[in-house]
């Protein structure tokens, strides 16, 4: 078996890995950012036409 | 320039507000129970609970934090239930988001997800709020009712522990 010595990923130079450390921070906090944003950015789901309809109605709730 | 306004205006303009922060509540009841299904049951209850409060909100001040409050409220109070009925932990069935083909950031976005869900409750609560979120310090701690202190000092925990988590498992973080 011979497994290539991968030293993972192309962009991991000392000192500045890719999107890391923009302002110093750390790499993950894009990546909550994105998860987050990503959730934003879903059209709502079929199940809040109701509540679209409920609030219209005024307040029978 | 004053409009004419008809007893139903100020409720229109509360709804398309209330309307549009729906996403944004959706996005951190997800972060916050890490279960779809639920997140969306919260945000719907919250927007029927602050549409019954509407006489409560005072127009020009911030909807996003005066609904994430209510939202926040609900999830717990809803938890202290659940508690009670059961101790299902399920939260690892359904993962808070099924990311496909989004690999390209430098921490994978399941891991991400997976390490959001391990943090204590407050010090989750405090880095989505600030850190996800976009709210200040201040808003931070209003919404979740604490000193701002106290706000400041969950976020550098959160902060502290993703960095350790997420930093603990480099074949995770990218490489799939």
């Amino acid at each position: 078996m011979d497994h290539p010595k991968s030293n993972g990923q192309p962009g991991k130079t000392p000192g500045l890995p890719p999107e890391v450390r923009r302002d110093g921070e750390p790499g993950w906090a894009g990546g909550l950012r994105k998860l987050y944003n990503s959730v934003v950015d879903e059209p709502l789901p079929d199940s809040f036409q109701d509540l679209l309809k409920k609030l219209d109605d005024g307040d029978d709730a | 320039m004053p409009e004419r306004i008809t007893p139903t205006s100020g409720d229109e303009a509360f709804r398309r507000e209330l309307m549009g922060v729906l996403p944004h509540l959706r996005a951190f009841a997800r972060g916050l129970c890490g279960r779809h299904d639920f997140a969306d049951d919260l945000v719907q209850e919250t927007a029927v609970k602050a549409w019954t409060a509407r006489e409560r909100y005072q127009v020009g001040t911030n909807m996003r934090a005066w609904t994430f409050a209510i939202l926040r409220n609900h999830y717990l109070s809803e938890l202290r239930k659940s508690k009670r009925q059961t101790d299902v932990e399920d939260a690892d069935m359904e993962r808070m988001l099924v990311m496909e083909a989004d690999q390209e950031g430098p921490v994978h976005l399941g891991d991400m997800e997976t390490a959001l869900q391990k943090l204590a409750p407050e010090r989750r609560e405090a880095v989505l709020l600030v850190g996800a979120s976009g709210f200040s310090y201040e808003e931070a701690a209003d919404i979740a009712g604490c000193p701002i202190g106290t706000m400041k000092s969950r976020v550098a925990r959160a902060r502290t522990d993703l960095t350790r988590m997420l930093a603990d498992e480099p074949e995770k973080i990218g490489a799939r």
